[in-house]
């Protein structure tokens, strides 16, 4: 956290020209990025950003601090080494529904598990842009592309559950188009120790334009996104009147004011498990809006602080040999004369 | 009375202990080396054991073994033919016995040859009974359980595990025979079962019963003495090569004062490197194991990324899964160091066996081009020197590097002249700094070397972009221009071949010209070193040059390999090295070559040369 920004947004824009296509939610995702960053941080030598290899990946060559474009699904392997190797950078992974979850499925799921302390922004725009267009392991099942002409077949995976499948211990949704929102959440990643998971709901205006129409348009957005704050009701709606309300365990929307008051509206505590799980399954879901916000959230003993404590543990508790050359010369030798 | 016991000396013996996976003979033949070790032998040692965790009891497939040759002379390879074979049961000397030579001494636990067990073997009648044995062999029918059962009277142990420890009675009864010393394996059982007072007790008694069997048994007539070696001057230690690699890592970091991140993922025969570095987080050396050999490269890049070395070891198939991730650091220019512990393929192969045909995939299986250093130690001592090469040249040049050992070499051991650290070549390390007057150019070369300097995350005012993407010369921006990238691919090819500058002059070992020069790679070193001697004896004009660097090649082999009429290459393949050769010299070499799961033997390539020579 930076109490007085010293840097400005265009500290972290680098010479390199953009190059997504026109119109691509990516520039938006960049611009706030670039625009909080000073929020987060007043040394930018220690930032990198690492990504695979989609359209999403490109990212790190747009931001004017360290960065590093890997290969398409490893960005997590390469990150988790680094993080290890020199614990004192922030490091910030981007990758997207296929670089992610599909080729980097394997990778994904284990950085989550062992909680080594870095920054995921997924961009989901569930479909691949830059081989020009065939479905991903986010897209709705039946859909059209050049891969599956008669519809795929596969049911998609859901990230934030996925994510909290994974013991993550940050899971969080937001959206290009909500800027501020955006901001919001790439800030509180960077404020929680551990692997942080933002998922970004992201506009491919070319392969797969509209995806989340529901969720920017004005006529729409309000009764469908639900947005969660910890220590506040979920209530949404264009009056502002609806809300979560639990009955028993079972979740359901109800009007405020008929049956119901606010009340009886669920308040949102993003350090419990589960609720942080039935959020996450309204995704998706005709009848309960989509949550945006951090869903969970807790703290716990990060991979590289738990090395760092088990290095020092075993210096101070060794009582074998403590030089190089004492290592060299242990066990049995002899001497020949 | 005393009995009459004649004492012979003798240069040389091979033994081999043989016996179910759960007899302990890998640890009969480990006690055994260690032993010779310090009385001062040299010797060469082969574990052979199944890859099945425990095949089922008594059956061919489940047998292990361990051999090891120890002289009074320099040595360079475990044997061929074993001089003494112990089969701790049936199944044992079915797969072993053909190998015994003629007129060997075959030692036998007789309790094991019960009617399941030689059934499961394969025997109709028990050759310990049917006289099949005896007037071929020196033949040693010992009831090592009885014996074992007898001296541990009175230990409150279960009977299973006095049983089991009859594999000390094994290793009592050789330890007679070749009078060695019992007290170090008493000191090392001591200092393993600390906390087991009786299984200390009943090892050390199963010990000493199969000892006084060979010293007052009236079947055993004669003592074999083995002399100390003339080994070259100095302080030695027995070493395998997983412990000489981990050592030549540490070394490494040591000399560098590089942070070293080793991060892989559990493979037959390399996981062993793994668990070594793991015990040594108080030198710092961070270890990690992987979701996958993907993520093991990878997070060992990201740590060289962030300053540190970064090492990764694996076998074949694991080396194919990070060939994709080789690529990136050969463009990223980044150092990286990737052990490859061969062993049999396609595919999984002979997990367990040793093998030499990663060649190809060491030197070109990437996609692209992408030239990488290789370098092979030839022996399980010179594991530490190549790894501490491989680590050296790998910062120096920017550059990932393979190390191509085996199976025979990581598992296989030999005593070793400890070095001095201070006596390996230097080991500098400079990270790029910010300077005032000049942008960071981050693909700007060393004139010298070609080496791109090492700008690590943290540094204030060098940040910049790197990946897989083709690198614009000297800015190492993203660029396809097509002379650009033609440029970039030579540049990376010259970079590599300028290791060929500073590699020592290749030693020619025998005739310096003549009828046939013995070129060998890795660890076919000890096979043909031990032809050559002998060939050298019988005065044939015989050379033998043993390669460490795969690529670049020693810029001096050229003129070697003109001096002789004919060059043979005997190598663990089907003749990769071979094609290399004659590709790069357009040599007409020959190939002797076996693919049998362990490392070649001398007498084969004796018999070669003659008749190189003679037709």
């Amino acid at each position: 956290m930076v109490d007085k920004p010293i840097l400005k947004k265009a500290d972290f824009e680098s010479d390199q020209a953009v190059r997504w296509c026109p119109g691509c939610g990516d520039y938006a995702i960049l611009a706030q990025t670039q625009k909080i960053f000073p929020e987060i941080t007043t040394e930018k030598e220690k930032v990198v950003f690492i990504s695979g290899i989609g359209c999403s990946s490109r990212f790190p060559y747009y931001m004017n601090t360290y960065g590093f474009h890997t290969i398409h699904g490893r960005a997590p392997t390469v990150a988790s080494g680094l993080k290890i190797s020199n614990p004192d950078l922030s490091v910030w992974l981007v990758t997207g529904d296929g670089d992610g979850f599909s080729i980097g499925g394997n990778h994904m799921i284990h950085l989550l598990r062992r909680n080594v302390d870095l920054n995921v922004m997924l961009f989901n725009n569930r479909i691949y842009g830059l081989t020009k267009g065939q479905y991903s392991p986010t897209s709705e099942q039946g859909k059209i592309t050049y891969s599956t002409p008669m519809g795929s077949l596969d049911y998609p995976f859901n990230p934030t559950k996925l994510a909290l499948g994974a013991r993550g211990a940050f899971v969080a949704k937001t959206i290009d188009r909500d800027l501020k929102h955006l901001q919001s959440m790439i800030k509180r990643a960077s404020e929680h120790r551990g692997t942080s998971f933002i998922e970004i709901y992201q506009n491919c205006n070319i392969f797969n334009d509209g995806a989340f129409s529901e969720l920017t348009d004005k006529e729409t957005k309000s009764e469908r996104v639900l947005k969660v704050e910890h220590g506040e009701p979920m209530i949404f709606g264009k009056e502002n009147n609806k809300g979560i309300h639990l009955d028993g365990i079972k979740p359901q929307v109800v009007t405020i004011g008929d049956k119901h008051s606010i009340e009886d509206i669920l308040v949102h505590d993003e350090t419990d498990a589960f609720i942080g799980d039935m959020l996450s399954n309204f995704t998706a879901s005709d009848t309960f809006p989509e949550p945006l916000g951090v869903l969970y959230c807790v703290e716990r003993p990060t991979y590289d602080d738990m090395m760092v404590d088990q290095m020092k543990q075993a210096e101070k508790n060794t009582k074998g040999p403590k030089s190089v050359n004492d290592l060299l010369n242990a066990g049995d030798t002899w001497e020949v004369k | 009375m005393a009995k009459n016991v004649s004492n012979k000396t003798i240069d040389n013996v091979t033994i081999r202990f043989a016996g179910d996976s759960g007899d302990g003979m890998q640890l009969s033949g480990g006690r055994f080396t260690q032993t010779s070790a310090v009385v001062g032998n040299d010797l060469s040692t082969l574990p052979d054991f199944p890859a099945e965790i425990r095949a089922p009891a008594g059956s061919l497939a489940g047998v292990s073994s361990f051999q090891i040759h120890f002289s009074s002379q320099e040595i360079h390879t475990p044997g061929e033919k074993p001089d003494v074979l112990v089969a701790m049961n049936p199944a044992a000397l079915k797969v072993h016995l053909k190998d015994l030579v003629p007129g060997g001494t075959l030692i036998v636990n007789k309790n094991a040859f019960t009617k399941k067990n030689l059934t499961l073997a394969g025997y109709e009648d028990d050759p310990t009974e049917d006289g099949s044995l005896v007037d071929y062999y020196s033949t040693h029918f010992i009831e090592m359980g009885k014996l074992v059962t007898n001296a541990c009277e009175g230990i409150d142990i279960p009977s299973k595990m006095v049983d089991r420890t009859k594999n000390l009675c094994a290793l009592g009864v050789l330890f007679w025979m070749y009078d060695r010393p019992l007290e170090p394996t008493i000191d090392w059982l001591n200092q393993k079962f600390k906390s087991k007072p009786d299984i200390i007790e009943a090892n050390v008694r199963a010990l000493n019963a199969g000892y006084n069997y060979g010293d007052t048994a009236e079947i055993f007539t004669t003592r074999y003495i083995v002399e100390k070696a003339k080994l070259p001057k100095g302080k030695y230690r027995n070493m395998n090569g997983t412990l000489a690699s981990c050592l030549g890592i540490l070394t490494a970091a040591e000399k560098s004062n590089l942070g070293i991140t080793f991060a892989g993922y559990p493979i037959t025969p390399a996981s062993n490197i793994l668990h070594t570095l793991s015990n040594w987080k108080q030198f710092g050396i961070k270890t990690y194991q992987a979701e996958d050999e993907i993520a093991g490269i990878g997070a060992a890049l990201g740590a060289s990324y962030g300053g540190a070395l970064g090492i990764t070891a694996s076998s074949g198939p694991g080396i194919a899964l990070k060939s994709e991730f080789l690529g990136l650091a050969v463009m990223t220019e980044l150092p990286l160091v990737v052990i490859n512990v061969q062993r049999g393929g396609p595919s999984t192969g002979l997990p367990t066996k040793t093998e030499q045909s990663d060649l190809f995939q060491a030197v070109y299986g990437r996609n692209g081009e992408a030239p990488i250093p290789v370098i092979a130690p030839t022996t399980p001592g010179d594991c530490f020197f190549a790894t501490y090469e491989a680590c050296r040249l790998a910062v120096k040049y920017m550059t990932p590097v393979m190390v191509l050992s085996d199976g025979y070499l990581v598992n296989g051991s030999e005593p070793w002249l400890i070095p001095d650290p201070n006596k390996l070549e230097d080991f500098k390390v400079e990270f790029a700094r910010e300077n005032e007057d000049e942008k960071f150019l981050p693909y700007k070369r060393d004139e010298k070397t070609l080496a791109r300097n090492w700008a690590i995350p943290g540094t204030k005012g060098l940040e910049h972009r790197i990946g897989g993407l083709e690198k614009q010369d000297i800015t190492g921006n993203v660029n396809y221009d097509s002379d650009n990238h033609q440029k970039m691919v030579e540049i990376r090819a010259q970079k590599i071949a300028n290791i060929a500058n500073e590699l020592p002059e290749t030693k020619v070992f025998g005739e310096k010209s003549g009828d046939v020069l013995i070129l060998s790679w890795g660890s076919s070193h000890g096979a043909c070193r031990a032809a050559t001697e002998s060939l050298l004896s019988e005065n044939l004009k015989v050379g033998h040059v043993s390669i460490n660097w795969i690529s670049p090649l020693p810029k001096d082999l050229v003129e070697i390999l003109n001096n002789y009429k004919k060059v043979l290459i005997p190598e663990v393949n089907t003749g990769q090295f071979r094609q290399i050769i004659r590709a790069e010299y357009l040599v007409d070499a020959i190939g002797l070559n076996e693919v049998q799961g362990k490392p070649l033997g001398a007498s084969k390539i004796e018999e070669k040369v003659k008749d190189l020579i003679n037709g």
